[in-house]
């Protein structure tokens, strides 16, 4: 399965993302420019964190206007994976793949911290292997993290079974409803705040964000087994 | 056109106009001699910023030749933009400290985000990837609605700038004391990793080779930053806020990565950051370094505003930018390598023989300096140092000797007391997991951060008690050094070597430098001991207001290295039924100290006492046993004494508890602070080993799994029995209250 890994200038996660996806066994990830224009052989996209452009204007604004960002519409539409982690869902937020917005966190303040997570929704090519209300942990690191939308969108996140994260107890942004991932009505992008690359390794307090690369690459081979 | 309204060299001299610059009558007529005639302008500015105390070290450096700076572990040690000590397996780490704080007190937010640019741009410049920063804040007390306001600032300021370059900030530490009320420290630390044959130099040399400007533009923000930084702060805060600089994290993103492709191409001779004093640092320092000269083209230079003068483009402080001399005829490749990040690389000049800078301006020279005389021949003071009256009068003072009764009371309001408290507030602000190397988080004695895709780590701490120093400055350097390696040793780690802040007050007065070359000696004691060598370093005087000095804060980073993954330790209990060690017997010290502080109001008499040979002895049986995987948890007692470190030691645990049984005379044991002592536990089947591995554990008691922190004297009579959970409560909400979120 190959994986692409979107770099802005202003990027920082992508090392972390690269290693994450690319220890999954059957997995060769790649580092793509912003000015790519073509993504047709990946079978996957990740929009790493960090802060592309500065987070100028607003966090996602400008890189939103890259020549990459074409392509990732093209590949979500053909049904590819498409992952936003931090900055990447504020980018995939403004380009208009996922619906609502994020704000600037309530306390105005940027917040890294271990978080505890409800996966709300396994059957998604990203959760398929955790268990529905299954608890896990991932770090989040943000200042513009707090999801919001208006109550249409969130009626429909809900009833489709968009919202796939939520913060457990403590909603450490002021998220609408503990909100920490969504998907599109398709389930084919998701984008979420906390980080699933920080949480690969023991040594480093979680590994349960491994699960999520997993699932990506499991559904592929099925899906593509399927097809073959 | 702005330069014509520039006095002549006979109006600054007669006009004493140098001296607005910050340069003696004496010094003037210095630089007068070494030229042969009076300085125009433009080199009157050369001259003041380079012989500014922030850049040519002129009444630190007597005292900074006796720091012993020499180990085999050391590749560079200081004179360049950082040190660098070898770690094996070819690679090395980088690391220095530097201080932003007369920026960071006029204008909290920007002064102290681009105190982390400038040092992490010594640090790339060096060769190095920056994998971990730290920062060391002095505060005055947060009751103050201006302290509270230059806190969050600087913090904010440091957050957004490090998070968005993308390296991880894993820890520090913050101290409150009235005496930073009008002078905060913001003091920052960066630690790069780089193989060998990566290490690069700030030098200009060969005939001929290409200077090359690169990064942003330069505007006029920040001219005579090095002087201002140099001399008291005044009350016209106004004036000087034209000298602090703005930052641009994502500009410095794009030049870290491309000054670190660059330092692969086989064209670059040599690259510095263009710091304090900017173009004219870098230029002259570059020249003087390899014995060459420099000549400059400034019209040549990338100018954000129109009309700038030869002496605000050199004097110009603006951030993200370096200069680079490269083989001549590369240039193209050069050009083409940052326009790959955005940015720009212009050829502004070239090296030449005659060990001169030289600048020239609309096609005539402008200046013409030999780069040793603004460099290298900078006078050194030899300032008069004496010892002052408050400190006879400490030393003559008998032990404070407090008796309180309410020990839990008392615990609690210790553990609120705001350098104790948890800095959670601050530390949640910092990424300080980017890079997925930070193995131990801020918060624990030190912070430990993964040399990647290798099974070994280094552990960061930043320390100084500066009531310690204020009391007894050589016995306080000693301690300042000898915690930090106590905080690295609790981790795993040996200690390897330090960079040091030194931040005082102003050195004319013969008390304050009494203070610098105590503590200086005090320190050069304890890294001997402890083979910890500095290799790099900052200085910071004149940190005064209305003539009130900060506490002396001679700022110690330490960098130790944990040769295997397995000996990462941390300070919390790890499961019911462990044993419970002290190590090292206390005595009625409470002189500097929390209580006496919580107590009193103020702090008085001698600092604690230290004997070195008995720190060492202790932190090499520790390690050893460490290393030999007999111990579960380490912790260094510090501020707050023994009863605050069994304390913090259960915090963040699972619901452990601990029983301990503390025999002598109650307030000593739980609330001194004497120091060379740790709080280690030991699995039961490790107690014999780890009795013989560490001669001066006594063992105190046990933990247990009630979530309970229980003391008690020798006959059985209870100190402090008390929910490890109120405990924490206490301890985490205490700033946050402070500062009125809660």
């Amino acid at each position: 399965m190959k994986i692409a890994i979107v770099v802005f200038p202003g990027t920082t996660c992508e090392t972390d993302t690269f290693e994450a996806a690319g220890q999954v066994s059957g997995v060769k990830a790649t580092y793509v420019s912003h000015d790519e224009t073509d993504l047709d052989s990946f079978d996957a996209i990740l929009l790493p964190g960090g802060a592309a452009y500065g987070d100028a204007i607003r966090p996602g604004a400008i890189a939103k206007r890259q020549p990459v960002m074409g392509a990732v519409k093209k590949a979500a539409e053909a049904g590819k994976p498409v992952v936003g982690i931090g900055n990447g869902f504020q980018i995939l937020l403004e380009a208009g793949l996922l619906p609502g917005t994020v704000l600037q966190n309530e306390t105005l303040k940027f917040v890294c911290k271990q978080m505890e997570l409800f996966v709300q929704n396994s059957d998604t090519c990203f959760t398929s292997l955790y268990e529905d209300g299954e608890k896990i942990k991932m770090p989040i690191a943000h200042k513009v993290g707090r999801y919001f939308c208006d109550e249409a969108i969130y009626k429909q996140l809900k009833e489709n079974n968009q919202i796939i994260f939520t913060y457990t107890s403590e909603n450490p942004n002021g998220s609408i409803g503990g909100i920490a991932g969504i998907t599109n009505e398709r389930r084919n992008v998701l984008g979420l705040m906390p980080h699933p690359e920080r949480a690969i390794d023991t040594l480093l307090g979680s590994t349960d964000g491994v699960k999520l690369f997993q699932s990506i690459e499991r559904n592929w081979r099925e899906s593509h087994a399927a097809n073959a | 056109m702005p330069q014509t309204l520039e006095p002549s060299p006979q109006q600054i001299k007669e006009e004493k106009i140098y001296r607005k610059m910050g340069l003696t009558d004496e010094e003037f007529e210095r630089a007068e001699k070494m030229l042969g005639r009076t300085p125009n302008y433009t080199e009157t500015g050369l001259f003041s910023v380079m012989w500014s105390e922030h850049c040519s070290y002129k009444s630190s450096k007597p005292v900074l030749k006796r720091f012993p700076t020499e180990g085999k572990q050391v590749l560079q040690g200081p004179g360049e933009g950082a040190g660098i000590v070898d770690i094996g397996d070819n690679q090395a780490v980088v690391f220095k400290i530097e201080s932003h704080n007369s920026p960071s007190a006029i204008e909290p937010y920007e002064g102290a985000a681009t105190g982390v640019g400038g040092i992490v741009r010594d640090v790339f410049s060096m060769g190095a990837r920056p994998i971990a920063a730290m920062n060391s804040l002095r505060f005055g007390e947060l009751s103050s609605s201006r302290v509270r306001y230059l806190l969050e600032q600087a913090v904010a300021g440091i957050a957004d700038y490090g998070n968005t370059l993308g390296v991880p900030t894993v820890g520090g530490e913050i101290q409150f004391d009235p005496s930073y009320e009008s002078n905060p420290l913001v003091n920052a630390m960066v630690v790069g990793l780089l193989n060998h044959e990566d290490m690069q130099k700030g030098q200009a040399k060969g005939v001929g080779n290409t200077v090359m400007y690169v990064g942003s533009k330069t505007g006029r923000d920040g001219i005579h930053g090095a002087t201002f930084s140099s001399s008291e702060l005044s009350e016209a805060e106004d004036e000087e806020r034209a000298a602090v600089q703005a930052g641009d994290p994502f500009t410095e993103k794009l030049l870290m990565d491309a000054c670190l492709e660059l330092i692969h191409s086989d064209a670059l001779i040599g690259i510095q950051d263009m710091g304090a004093a900017g173009l004219t640092s870098s230029s002259a320092e570059m020249a003087s370094k390899a014995g060459y000269g420099v000549e400059m083209d400034l019209d040549l230079v990338p100018q954000r505003e129109e009309n700038m003068t030869p002496y605000e483009m050199m004097l110009s402080e603006s951030q993200e930018r370096m200069l680079i001399v490269i083989k001549n005829g590369r240039e193209q490749e050069i050009i083409d390598l940052f326009a790959k990040y955005d940015l720009e690389a212009v050829s502004i000049g070239h090296v030449t023989d005659d060990k001169m800078l030289r600048l020239f301006h609309k096609g005539a020279v402008v200046a013409e300096v030999p780069a040793d005389a603004l460099a290298e021949d900078a006078p050194v003071y030899h300032k008069k140092a004496e010892e002052p009256a408050y400190y006879r009068e400490f030393q003559s003072m008998e032990q404070d000797v407090i008796h309180i009764t309410d020990y839990q009371e008392t615990l609690l309001k210790l553990l609120e007391q705001p350098t104790i408290a948890s800095k959670q507030w601050v530390y949640e602000q910092f990424d300080h997991q980017v890079g997925l190397n930070t193995v131990v988080t801020p918060g624990s004695d030190a912070a430990v951060v993964r040399i990647p895709g290798k099974n070994k780590a280094i552990a960061i701490s930043t320390d100084c008690n500066s009531r310690y120093i204020y009391l007894d400055p050589e016995t306080g350097g000693k301690i300042a050094v000898a915690e930090a390696a106590r905080n690295v040793v609790c981790s795993g780690a040996e200690p390897l070597a330090i960079t040091d802040g030194l931040n005082f007050g102003s050195p004319d007065k013969p008390e304050i430098f009494w203070q610098i070359e105590k503590s200086a000696e005090g320190i050069s004691a304890a890294c001997r001991a402890l083979n910890s060598p500095v290799i790099s370093g900052n200085v910071s005087l004149y940190n005064e207001k209305g003539g009130k000095a900060i506490y002396p804060t001679p700022i110690i980073g330490m960098v130790g290295l944990i040769s295997d993954l397995n000996h990462v330790t941390t300070q919390s209990f790890k499961a019911k039924g462990d044993l419970v060690y002290m190590i090292g017997e206390t005595k009625q010290e409470f002189g500097g100290s929390e209580l006496q502080k919580m107590v009193r109001g103020d702090i008085s008499g001698k600092a604690p006492e230290i004997d070195l040979d008995k720190e060492v002895r202790r932190q090499k049986q520790l390690l050893e046993a460490i290393r030999s995987g007999l111990v579960s948890s380490a912790h260094d007692i510090s501020e707050g004494g023994a009863a605050v470190a069994l304390a913090e030691c259960l915090f963040e645990t699972d619901g452990l508890g601990a029983e301990i049984t503390l025999p002598g005379d109650e307030t000593t044991v739980l609330f001194s602070e004497t120091q060379s002592r740790f709080i280690v536990s030991v699995k039961k089947e490790n107690q014999a080993a780890f009795e013989q591995a560490v001669e001066d554990a006594q063992f105190i008691g046990e933990v247990t799994g009630n979530e309970e922190l229980v003391i008690q004297n020798e006959n059985k009579e209870l100190l402090i029995k008390i929910n490890s959970k109120s405990l924490e409560e206490a301890w985490k909400k205490a700033i946050p209250r402070l500062l009125n979120k809660v």
